[in-house]
């Protein structure tokens, strides 16, 4: 909300500086989000009249008027199109200096002397666009300088209210917020009821009793709609950031902005039968004063009369029967609409206007009535005419007087932590206009009507610190029992599964978890990504059910810019709609690498990554569980189907390995092979603790063997197969060599394995040996037909 | 045999042979099983034996100096093979070394483990939640009804009526609640969601939580403690703060913080809009409605809650200028923090 500053001080004037009041209504809660001058700097501008004027005798756009500053007639020359005889304009003199530091000398234009320039609001820095000369009033004093006319001595503040603060949306209420951090009076308007001129009246009817616990107005006839909005309200108006849009609507925007009560003015000619409060039926339709149409439900409030809607209630009125210049007769209203029939509403029709701004945040319920007297009062003295009674209904709904809240002292100690002596909390509250009556353990305290925030004993604690002042009160450390918290040993920290593979030269990302949907079908088909229903683009439309497209998407963008190596890993949720329309959200971890092994160097070959160098990563990742992690061969959509294998821990899946599958890197773009793994975070997490075996005393021997097996015989077979086989004395078994190629036979592999040999109560014999290897050998000869490399 | 000329002659050879295995053949040569010193005195049985002392003596003290003398070549040809050995291995230091390079973490999640190691000496332990909530944690516990002016604030994605992307870690305290029984301390980063995408926000972020109910927790302690905290996280033991009334449904009294300008040191520049200050947390004491929805008692209970925007205060701790650098990824970017 934006509002002048003298216009706030017409109200409540602490001698205190501009900018100590900014900061004074900051330091309470009502966040000042920026100060502007009203007008830019500029001196010796004046309030002229032109008198006459004729055209430029060498060029058609210009006219050379004849301007009288009061005490001397100015030869001008002037391009506005707006600019005629007997039109009241500033006038900047010669030696005046205009924003932007633009001085005024005498001219020659196209061969004619200009003592001076006649000046539009934008030349003034009073608007940022303008269409012609500034037009000011008939009645504007000649010769009086256009500074203190206007009075543009003056700053624009614009004050961030939170939603609990409604009560200060208004000159009032921000007056009132001042005058209670200052200790000085507030003076008001004045909204002593007018005189009912004429006894016209107009049928008001509440069928919505719940919405709307109040509705008042008023007739005025025999109005004046083409008289001019006084400049003194215009220019509070423009101030606010509202422009004038005739006399009525202004009064009524000009009221709402200084008291807080939205109001709304019908040409009473169009209305028929009387004014009904009412919902909507659905599928009604009203096409608003912005020419907007607009289709209802039967949750919006209306106001009609008993042939039409007439206007949103508490957020705009209608088209057909706003007022125009033509209106004689009006009918005011002054309502009071539940915050919570109005909060929402506007919004789901893509609308935000300052009246539901307002009510959303609630309207001083007493408020109604002052606000119609001071708006009638307004157009009887700017339009003319002749008011009639106001005629009001009042629903069972009304807001009954504010509850007095029990407020016990001991509780300002224990929440706030300070000691506030008994007669400071009376004056703190006393200074917001609270009535108060002291009981046993404290007060009793009834907030004012306007304080319709303020319902609960911690609504009175935050007034009492905001007025004492948060920084005012020591900051103390708090006191606690210490207590040792557990620490398992058999969760792993997320944090060293991070630097595991940060050591290891990866680089951790952190991507969108919305991603889109053709990523997904691309990388996680057999999963249903869940859609949000208002995604950002679609680009961000599908919660990711898997960490790859996210770390494939950043891949791509560093492959993009000429990173050719690309290491990175995501720890993050990922969303897995199940059966029952249950969800899962669960924790994965996942990385993608490219490009060489290592980072170009001086002096080791270089050479891509590949499947291998990926799991050994993983490896090292699962290393800390201490548990069985195996990998199995399988297939997945996303991956090559003889690079891709299934990881368990201790049994459980936990994820994929592999390289992407050829198809996919097309379809991606992709010209780099990328190898992926993804795996759920709490297996990795999970670990056992380690289990003491002792060493023996005795030396180790190690007999390496060659074997030859058909190709697709794995390895992780021919262990399980030795480990059945062998007898304890085996204690390792180390793999050092595949080969194929010349000396083996086609469809075959060498397999070169180390047996490392130990016994506990003696050194091993050739013999002892000797029998172990045969009978690896044999076993391997028997399940695989391995035959001895020799 | 002429004693002298063979050892005048062993001399010379020793003095000059330039490698240890010629060395050693002379030594062989002379002192060895067959060698002519050897010989010598083998041949000292064929002396009358009045001479066979005076012999034999000379023979050994020749033998001893050919020892010695073998042994001091020896050792100098020793020393220039390893001088020469060391020469030859001489490497360029200044060469990079060899191997893999560690990469490095986020700075995002560098941030965040610094936040809650800071917390963790307090006692805070980290607690997290699920990203999709439904409507009652993220708001209705919170005290946020329908309607609710709030919401319009959170710009909200939704999965349907009742489910959305939480728009901040404040359901986390909610869920611990549900299920804890007080003295509770605990933190909770992690990702939230606004519908929102501009040079300043972008649709997700992170927050840390925090979330204290004890006995006698007061607004006083609260402020001390954010306070601490942040001239902690920014090394700064001067660091000023102040605290601002502000609004959050789920407490009251409510207090935005704000730090001087890191950048600026208070002094009025781009980054605070040249007020001199930086708004970086909001806090509060838990609203009694929040304690009402889980159950706990007001009377006996007092709590407060804090939460913060993780990425602003990684910009404002390590400068960086460009909130949508954090989601690009761009290597470049993260080896910064490495």
């Amino acid at each position: 909300m934006k509002i002048s500053e003298q216009w706030l001080r017409t109200w409540v004037n602490p001698a205190i500086s501009t900018e100590e009041m900014c900061h004074q209504l900051t330091m309470a809660g009502l966040e000042v989000d920026g100060v502007e001058p009203v007008a830019g700097a500029f001196d010796k501008v004046v309030v002229a009249r032109v008198v006459s004027l004729e055209k430029h005798p060498d060029a058609d756009k210009l006219n050379v008027c004849q301007v009288s500053d009061g005490s001397e007639t100015l030869q001008i020359v002037c391009g506005a199109a707006n600019v005629r005889a007997g039109l009241i304009v500033p006038l900047a003199k010669i030696g005046a200096v205009l924003p932007g530091d633009f001085r005024i000398k005498p001219a020659k234009l196209r061969g004619v002397e200009s003592s001076g320039m006649l000046c539009s609001e934008k030349e003034l820095g009073l608007a940022a666009q303008a269409e012609g000369l500034m037009e000011l009033p008939d009645d504007a004093p000649i010769g009086t300088d256009v500074r203190q006319y206007l009075g543009l001595d003056d700053h624009c503040i614009e004050i961030d209210l939170t939603p609990n603060r409604g009560d200060c949306l208004s000159v009032a209420g921000v007056a009132r917020e001042l005058a209670a951090l200052n200790q000085c009076p507030v003076t008001a308007v004045d909204c002593e009821p007018v005189t009912a001129g004429s006894d016209a009246t107009f049928p008001i009817e509440i069928v919505a009793t719940e919405a709307c616990s109040h509705y008042a107005g008023r007739v005025i006839t025999g109005i004046n709609c083409a008289a001019k909005t006084p400049i003194w309200m215009l220019e509070r108006l423009r101030r606010s950031g509202i422009r004038g849009l005739g006399p009525v609507v202004d009064i009524t925007n000009y009221v709402m902005l200084e008291l807080g009560q939205p109001m709304h003015a019908f040409d009473l000619a169009t209305l028929e039968g009387g004014i009904q409060v009412r919902f909507a039926k659905k599928g009604e339709k009203i096409t608003l004063l912005d020419g907007k149409c607009i289709e209802l439900d039967d949750e919006s409030l209306l106001i009609a009369d008993h042939a039409k809607i007439l206007a949103m209630a508490g957020v705009m009125g209608g088209e057909g029967s706003g007022v125009s210049v033509t209106t004689t007769d009006i009918f005011l209203e002054s309502a009071f609409f539940r915050p919570e029939n109005i909060a929402g509403k506007a919004r789901s029709y893509g609308l935000h206007t300052d009246s539901s701004h307002r009510y959303e945040r609630g309207v001083d319920p007493h408020l109604q009535l002052k606000a119609l007297e001071r708006a009638s009062a307004l157009v009887l003295a700017i339009c003319g005419g002749e008011a009639g009674p106001v005629v009001e209904k009042i629903t069972e709904a009304y807001p009954a007087e504010a509850q007095a809240i029990h407020l016990r002292q001991v509780r300002i100690a224990r929440l706030l932590g300070i000691e506030m002596q008994a007669d400071e909390v009376v004056a703190i509250l006393k200074r917001l206009e609270m009535q108060l009556s002291a009981v046993d353990d404290g007060w009793r305290v009834t907030p004012p009507s306007f304080r319709f925030d303020i319902a609960i004993e911690a609504d009175l604690l935050e007034e009492l610190v905001r007025i004492y002042g948060y920084n005012n009160i020591p900051r103390t450390q708090p006191v606690y029992q210490a207590q040792m918290k557990a620490q398992t040993e058999f969760e792993i920290p997320t944090s060293t599964l991070r630097s595991a593979l940060v050591n290891r030269g990866y680089f951790e990302a952190i991507t969108y978890s919305f991603i889109d949907p053709k990523l997904q079908c691309i990388l996680d088909p057999e999963n249903h990504a869940i859609k949000l229903a208002n995604p950002i683009s679609s680009e961000m439309a599908v919660m990711r059910t898997s960490l790859w497209p996210g770390l494939i998407q950043a891949v791509r963008h560093n492959l993009n810019r000429q990173q050719l190596r690309v290491r990175l890993f995501e720890t993050g949720m990922c969303f897995k709609p199940e059966q029952d329309q249950a969800l899962e959200q669960i924790d994965m971890i996942a990385g993608a690498i490219c490009g060489e092994l290592l980072p170009e160097q001086w002096s080791a070959p270089a050479r891509p990554v590949d499947f291998f160098d990926l799991k050994g990563d993983v490896e090292a990742l699962l290393a800390p569980t201490g548990m069985v992690c195996t990998f199995t061969a399988a297939t997945h959509p996303a991956l090559h189907p003889g690079q891709c294998a299934s990881v368990a821990v201790d049994g459980e899946f936990a994820g994929w390995i592999g390289a992407l599958h050829p198809e996919v890197m097309k379809q991606l773009g992709l010209d780099e092979n990328v190898y992926v793994f993804e795996l759920r975070l709490d297996l990795v997490k999970s670990a056992v603790l380690p289990v003491f075996s002792p060493l023996s005393r005795f030396p180790e021997v190690r007999r390496d063997l060659a074997v030859v097996v058909d190709e697709n015989v794995t390895v992780q077979s021919m262990l399980a197969c030795i480990g059945e086989a062998a007898s304890e004395l085996l204690q390792h078994i180390q793999v050092f060599d595949i080969y194929t190629g010349k000396g083996v036979e086609s469809g075959r592999k060498s397999v070169a394995l180390g047996l490392i040999l130990q016994d506990f109560s003696r050194t091993l014999t050739d013999h002892d040996v000797e029998a172990e290897v045969q009978n690896v050998v044999s076993s391997l000869k028997q399940k695989f037909a391995a035959t001895l490399r020799e | 045999m002429d004693l002298p000329k063979l050892i005048a002659d062993a001399q010379a050879e020793i003095a000059a042979v330039d490698n240890l295995d010629a060395l050693d053949l002379i030594r062989v040569r002379y002192l060895g099983k067959t060698g002519a010193l050897t010989a010598s005195l083998k041949a000292l049985g064929s002396l009358p034996a009045g001479e066979r002392k005076a012999a034999g003596q000379e023979i050994n003290t020749a033998k001893q100096g050919l020892q010695q003398a073998i042994e001091a070549r020896k050792a100098s040809l020793e020393q220039a093979q390893l001088q020469a050995r060391l020469a030859n291995e001489c490497v360029d230091v200044t060469l990079p070394g060899r191997g893999q390079r560690n990469g490095g973490l986020h700075p995002v999640t560098r941030t965040m483990q610094r936040i809650e190691s800071l917390f963790s000496q307090l006692g805070f332990s980290v607690e997290e939640g699920p990203e999709i909530e439904d409507d009652f944690h993220n708001f209705e516990s919170l005290n946020i009804p329908e309607h609710h002016p709030a919401r319009a604030m959170h710009d909200t994605f939704y999965f349907d009526a009742k489910t959305l992307l939480r728009t901040h870690t404040s359901p986390v305290q909610v869920r611990h609640m549900e299920k804890e029984q007080p003295p509770l301390r605990i933190i909770a980063p992690g990702r939230v969601y606004r519908c929102d995408s501009d040079l300043t926000h972008t649709p997700m972020f992170h927050q840390i939580e925090g979330l204290l109910v004890d006995e006698n927790a007061s607004f006083a302690d609260l402020m001390g403690t954010l306070s601490d905290f942040l001239k902690l996280f920014f090394e700064n033991e001067d660091l000023k703060t102040r605290f601002r009334p502000s609004y959050f449904p789920f407490t009251e009294p409510s207090s935005e913080v704000d730090i001087q300008c890191v950048m600026c040191a208070g002094e009025g520049c781009r980054v605070c809009g040249q007020t001199g200050w930086l708004e970086v947390l909001g806090c509060g004491m838990v609203h009694p409605k929040v304690f009402e929805s889980v159950n706990i008692d007001n009377e006996k209970f007092t709590g407060y809650a804090f939460g913060m925007g993780v990425e602003r205060l990684a910009m404002l701790r390590y400068g960086v200028n460009d909130l949508r650098l954090f989601f690009e990824n761009d290597v470049k970017f993260l080896q910064q923090f490495a």
